[in-house]
């Protein structure tokens, strides 16, 4: 489908590594809408993350009356575990003498978003702890953090929270 | 906001102190009274950012995304990011290269010279100056306590003046992050 060709292309921007099968679209039709989207999982265990969602819509044309009933739609939901989903995954950002202090606060900034304070502190923790672990959550995101980052000249690493 | 910058350098023989004032002049950072020898340094900083043939540098620039072994994810890494990254860097030294064209020229006419940087290329000299300092630094193996040491004097030594390289574009730099959070 057109629609899974073009995901494919954005996750391919966002994600490297891994041998996980592309993003998975599917639309069934009639009157049963089925859409699905999974992203994993990783023969290493990275990425696992599902949602799937079953809508029913069901149409009923009363000819008689000249009507038509639209049933409430049954939305039935299924949800992993956070350990299946896989979320801890880390970037890590270590102390480097070249950068300067204030150039690696405006990184953090415009990086991640993060307002002047937390990016400061983010920053000391580097520079006194040696490294700061400036975000967690899905792998693929973490990759695209870190490659920023590398795009910025700072030490950046991808780690496995635990 | 303009700044003055007064560098004094000296060898065994000779002392010596140079100035620059640099200023935000609406949308250009404006570094006038440009003493020939910073306009030097100034012009070598794309050269200086070229970390071809210096392994540690090359390192230092292009470091691993994970620690540990992850050697079939580094290698994507390093074929499909690496890429991306030394387009990235080189378009930053490139447009730092155009904008140091003001000062070509022979050496006489390098004398108290003024260059006009365009603020939009503020990114593009941030990430080249930067390039420029991890070079260098890992060229010379700088310890940090080396480069803590912003009044290390004389200049004696290729060591010395690299040194002093490092901690002047780190001046730059600064000016440069001032401005843009102003």
């Amino acid at each position: 489908m057109s629609a899974e060709n073009s995901s494919v292309t954005d996750m391919t921007k966002a994600h490297i590594g891994g041998h996980r099968p592309p993003l998975q679209f599917e639309l069934k039709a009639s009157y049963v809408s089925l859409f699905g989207m999974s992203c994993g999982p990783r023969r290493d265990g990275a990425c696992l993350a599902q949602i799937k969602e079953v809508e029913e819509i069901t149409l009923v044309s009363n000819e008689k009356a000249g009507t038509i009933t639209t049933a409430e739609p049954t939305i039935e939901k299924e949800t992993q575990s956070e350990e299946e989903l896989d979320l801890p995954w880390q970037v890590v950002v270590h102390n480097d003498p070249v950068n300067l202090m204030s150039y690696v606060t405006m990184v953090f900034q415009r990086v991640f978003g993060y307002p002047r304070e937390r990016a400061e502190r983010h920053m000391l923790e580097v520079h006194h702890n040696g490294r700061s672990i400036l975000w967690s959550g899905m792998r693929e995101r973490a990759e695209l953090y870190v490659q920023q980052l590398h795009g910025y000249l700072l030490l950046a690493t991808l780690e496995k929270a635990g | 906001m303009c700044s003055n910058c007064t560098v004094t350098f000296c060898s065994r023989h000779w002392k010596k102190q140079v100035d620059m004032d640099i200023c935000r002049r609406k949308s250009v950072i404006e570094i006038s009274e440009l003493d020939p020898f910073l306009a030097e340094l100034l012009r070598q900083i794309p050269a200086s950012a070229n970390p071809d043939g210096a392994p540690a540098a090359e390192q230092r620039i292009f470091s691993p995304p994970i620690k540990g072994k992850a050697t079939e994810f580094c290698a994507e890494w390093k074929m499909y990011v690496e890429p991306e990254l030394r387009r990235l860097f080189q378009s930053a030294t490139e447009t730092v290269a155009t904008d140091l064209e003001q000062l070509n020229g022979n050496e006489k006419s390098l004398g108290n010279r003024t260059l006009r940087i365009p603020a939009k290329h503020s990114d593009a000299w941030l990430s080249a100056l930067n390039q420029a300092r991890i070079v260098i630094a890992a060229k010379n193996k700088f310890t940090e306590n080396e480069l803590n040491d912003h009044c290390h004097s004389p200049i004696g030594s290729r060591r010395d003046l690299s040194l002093f390289q490092v901690n002047f574009y780190g001046f730059l730099q600064e000016f440069i992050l001032r401005e843009l959070r102003s």
